[in-house]
């Protein structure tokens, strides 16, 4: 007896596609052991290199002795600055239109700046040597605040500047200034302001934080000095744009040097830049020609390379007196350390912070942000944020609140009375930006009811009332909305690459299939989704859809993962490359089926007549046929390529509450609760979103409750390791609660909008709004990051609150 | 530097080499023995990447000398299944999806390997405070408690024949 057929949903539930929440196909190497991260990799005849790192934040190098290091046995190398110079390697190009040195070149900006490099047999070696290479330093006057910073007799930083007046992003006004960028329109939010029946203004400093990986940062470079060919294995979120720098600062042929990011361990943001440590590692190895690992350890990742935020902001709302907000504005001093090597768009020096005029109808806005100079390390990511959107959602979601307390309007009541309506979408915003789809009462509605709001508040109102109660109670609420899918060429591009991304699948001659991917995964599970994509586009099992990214030799072309753009990037490209071996396999299915293509159905994982069941071919029949008897005149083989340049950003958005209760005599905070609702349009595995939303609400959490990263005023970073750098742990960490709308992106293919960065950018400010709020009713409107138990408790003792 | 000779089992197989005393023991796995699960992320004793099984105890491998193991039982995660089938606590983290970048996930394991066998029964609290010791920076640890509640519960299953 044959076996029953299986019916469509039989077929789709074995398909696992779209909305599946199946399980994750990279881990079985993971939980063996198995992972292959670049400090696994060994080549024969490897050496290894060690960098001595500036103990100062500012001075002249008088002298460097590599004598005593180039003795000690093992050591095959000792390089400074002027071994780059005549390779013209010793500067690099930043992502910010920035130089940035590689090796100090005659002065030290930053403590722990790369300062030489040596290279030796083993790990242990290298690092005796470098306690060899003798420095001197004549110190210099160190500059830490940005503000006085830009002060008429600040001391200069950037002596490599002296004289230019044009910056990369327009005129420069002072030594230490790097750009000014305006936004919006100022006359129009200044016209707003004279009019307004109320106004409100907060400073806030969002801290400078590092997004600090599991994994550091480090590479293998090996140079094949008789083929030519450089092969450097390396942490990278965007393997493609490394190879073209590396390619472009080298003088070696594109085609000729492979980029292969492995498994990552985490990134964050924090693998997105070119560090000096790479380019050091393939200069030894093309010096010695020999393969050269170079893998940092916790306090260089920490204190060398890219932190994010350092956003000190003023933010001004004007209002009419029952809270419908007429006009924004907002000035930054931007503290980008000593090079500019911040991860923006070329066109937007201060990333898409214009998208702070966050989910509201504001008709009029005006943004300028300052960069500026200072002794610090050098970078800016996008720490798990498209650009600068975390700073910006912080900005708006602190100045609606100062906003309600001013009018006495309930925080939910003021955001429901200012939400972009549900019928206004597609919206333009006052920065221009275009949102393509939101419903936010809906999703807010969906929260206060969740949580029970109006009884959070009688129970808040009743502690109030209470002398003798031990806690101060705090209910935060933020709606916040992201931009992510960066970007559209027409108006992103990262020195001069426009911000597409790609995808090449191949169906092979028995129905399996192989994806080939412009992004890297660095835990975001993208072998399993894009698996699904492809899945339900072209009816092939995902347990047969083999998805490889990483390998710049193999993989096509694309702008790597980070800004939650792989999904909604990528993630379009998939489905358009799958769309392009539909279309063709719909021809190779009629032609076997002898009908017109206008005679068949899809139907989950085949074609067939229209009105008889019995009359169809699988997508697999259909690969066989395409390599081997396709219709004459095709070209065989069932494969597509496709590159991916967005119309648009695409809009995720959530609704996110925190209730605290705050001990008054520690100042210590307990989150109660933390609920989550997102809407990240299309959801391809709900289980991998859930993971993604609770490892972003960890990651808020600790920058919210914890991070900084402090510096005395001679520039000395306080707290460099993870003894002293907070990463929650189990214990501290809050349980999270999560919750979704749907609504699809229009102008995607799929209708997916991305998802990762919104839980870390809509959490932060979550935090701040409920300890705040636990202040309210003393009048308190605003208290900075971190909450970390002191500086609550002297919160609590300026307020007059005690036990 | 002059070497000392050593003697471990591990993963149950012995293995006598000569390291330096300075040799650290995530090294001497790593390195010499090319045991890549045991990962490095802070050198410091706190992320816990590199946590192996050292008779019987869970143990840093950042902070801990190969020459300490002299005549020991060493388990790293690569020991961790049985002839090809899953541990418990391997399958748990599989299927409650208690890793995303995997760097954090060979010490989970180990961790999880001990944690279960101290406290077999374990509360939600418990299983925080036992596990505290292992940063993650991209689970937000909720699905790796999950993972650890899954094994505890596969653990005490009667065995079957
Ligand atoms: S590397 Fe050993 S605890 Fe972090
Ligand atoms: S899974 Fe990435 S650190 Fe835990």
């Amino acid at each position: 007896m044959n076996a029953p057929v299986p019916n469509a949903e039989a077929r789709e539930i074995a398909l696992a596609g779209m909305g599946a929440s199946r399980l994750r196909k990279e881990d079985a190497r993971f939980i063996q052991g198995k992972g292959n991260y670049v400090d696994d990799m060994k080549m024969p005849g490897m050496l290894h290199m060690d960098i001595v790192r500036s103990p100062i934040a500012h001075g002249r190098i008088v002298k460097i002795n590599k004598e005593a290091a180039l003795a000690m046995p093992g050591v095959h190398a000792v390089l400074t600055a002027e071994d780059l110079k005549p390779l013209k390697l010793h500067w690099m190009p930043t992502l910010a239109g920035d130089v940035a040195a590689v090796l100090a070149d005659e002065k030290v900006h930053f403590q722990m700046q790369e300062v030489a490099i040596v290279i030796a047999d083993d790990r242990y070696i290298a690092a005796d040597a470098i306690e060899a290479v003798e420095v001197e330093y004549e110190e210099l006057p160190v500059v830490m605040d940005p503000y006085e910073a830009l002060q008429p007799g600040a001391p200069v930083i950037r002596e490599d500047l002296a004289g230019k007046t044009e910056g990369a992003h327009g005129a420069r006004e002072h030594h230490n200034h790097i750009f000014t960028w305006d936004a919006g329109n100022k006359a129009a939010a200044d016209a707003a302001f004279d009019n307004a029946e109320v106004t409100v203004s907060q400073h806030m400093y969002y801290p400078r934080v590092h997004p600090c990986p599991l994994e550091t940062c480090g590479c293998v470079a090996s140079f094949d000095p008789i083929k030519g060919d450089l092969t450097t294995y390396i942490t990278s979120q965007a393997p493609h744009v490394v190879r073209t720098v590396v390619s472009m600062l080298s003088g070696i042929p594109e085609s000729k040097v492979r980029i292969v990011s492995p498994d990552i361990g985490g990134g964050f943001g924090n693998k997105v830049g070119i560090y000096p440590g790479y380019v050091c590692a393939i200069v030894a190895s093309i010096v010695l020609g020999r393969p050269v690992k170079w893998v940092e350890d916790r306090m260089e990742n920490i204190s060398s390379t890219a932190f994010a935020r350092d956003y000190h902001m003023d933010g001004e709302l004007a209002a009419t007196a029952d809270g419908k907000i007429t006009g924004l504005r907002v000035n930054v001093v931007a503290d980008h350390g000593a090079f500019d090597a911040c991860a923006d768009p070329t066109k937007f020096p201060a990333g898409m912070f214009h998208i702070v005029s966050g989910s509201y109808d504001i008709p009029a806005a005006h943004a300028s942000v300052k960069g500026v100079y200072t002794n610090k390390t050098p970078g800016g990511v996008a720490y798990r944020c498209s650009f600068r959107v975390t700073e910006a959602v912080y900005l708006i979601e602190r100045m609606v609140d100062v906003l309600a307390q001013k009018l006495n309007i309930d925080k939910a009541e003021i955001r429901r009375r200012n939400f972009i309506q549900k019928e206004q979408f597609p919206y333009t915003s006052a920065f221009g930006f275009e949102y393509d789809s939101g419903d936010y009462p809906t999703a807010l509605e969906k929260v206060l009811d969740a949580v029970d709001y109006k009884g959070l508040r009688a129970e808040q109102a009743a502690k109030r009332a209470d002398p003798n109660s031990p806690t101060l109670m705090g209910i935060g609420l933020v709606t916040f909305t992201e931009v992510v899918g960066a970007g559209p060429s027409k108006i992103c591009d990262i020195l001069g690459v426009g911000m597409f991304d790609s995808c090449e699948i191949r169906i092979h001659p028995t129905g399996s299939a192989i994806a080939r991917m412009g992004t890297i995964t660095q835990g975001q599970g993208h072998q399993t989704t894009y698996a699904q994509i492809i899945a339900t586009e072209l009816g092939i099992e995902s347990e047969v859809i083999q998805v490889e990214e990483g390998d710049t030799s193999t993989a096509p072309y694309g702008l790597g993962t980070y800004g939650s753009r792989s999904t909604p990037v990528a993630g379009a490209a998939i489905a358009l490359a799958a769309r392009k071996i539909h279309a063709k396999a719909k021809k190779i299915a009629a032609h076997m089926l002898e009908v017109n293509e206008a005679d068949l159905d899809w139907e989950v994982d085949r074609f067939k007549v229209k009105g008889d069941d019995s009359k169809f071919k699988t997508m697999a029949d259909v690969a066989w046929q395409a390599y081997h008897q396709p219709p004459e005149g095709m070209e065989p083989g069932l494969e597509a390529v496709h590159y991916y340049d967005p119309p648009n950003f695409t809009f995720p958005f959530g609704i996110y509450l925190a209730v605290v209760d705050i001990d008054r005599g520690t100042g210590e905070t307990k989150i109660r609760r933390f609920y989550a609702l997102d809407d990240c349009g299309t959801r391809i595995n709900p289980m991998i979103i859930d993971g993604q939303i609770h490892g972003g609400l960890t990651e808020g959490f600790a920058v919210a409750m914890g991070q900084q990263m402090p510096y005395d005023a001679q520039g000395n970073l306080l707290g460099n390791t993870l003894m002293d750098y907070f990463l929650p742990t189990m214990v501290e960490t809050p349980h999270w609660e999560t919750d979704h709308t749907v609504t699809p992106s229009p102008h995607h293919p799929i209708g997916a909008k991305g998802v990762a960065e919104s839980p870390h950018v809509g959490s932060i400010p979550t935090f701040t709004s409920a300890i705040v709020d636990a202040f309210s009713h003393l009048g308190v409107t605003h208290l900075d990051m971190p909450h970390n138990a002191l500086r609550t408790w002297k919160a609590l003792k300026a307020n007059g609150v005690n036990l | 530097m002059s070497k000392k000779l050593i003697t471990v089992t591990i993963n149950g197989k012995k293995e006598e080499r000569a390291v330096e005393p300075r040799t650290l023991l995530v090294h001497f796995l790593r390195e010499d023995l090319n045991l890549t699960g045991a990962h490095i992320g802070c050198e410091t004793s706190h992320c816990g990447a590199c946590t192996v099984d050292v008779d019987g105890e869970s143990v840093k491998a950042c902070t801990h000398l190969a020459v300490q193991c002299d005549g020991s039982e060493v388990l790293t995660v690569e020991g961790l299944a049985d002839k090809g089938v899953l541990h418990a606590v391997q399958e748990g983290f599989y299927k409650e999806h208690g890793l995303q970048c995997g760097f954090c996930t060979p010490g989970m394991l180990m961790r999880a390997y001990r944690f279960l066998q101290e406290n077999s029964n374990p509360t939600e609290d418990e299983i925080r405070h036992g596990m505290s010791g292992n940063l993650c920076r991209c689970t937000g640890y909720q699905n790796i408690i999950k993972s650890v509640q899954y094994a505890a519960k596969k653990l005490q299953e009667p065995v079957t024949a």
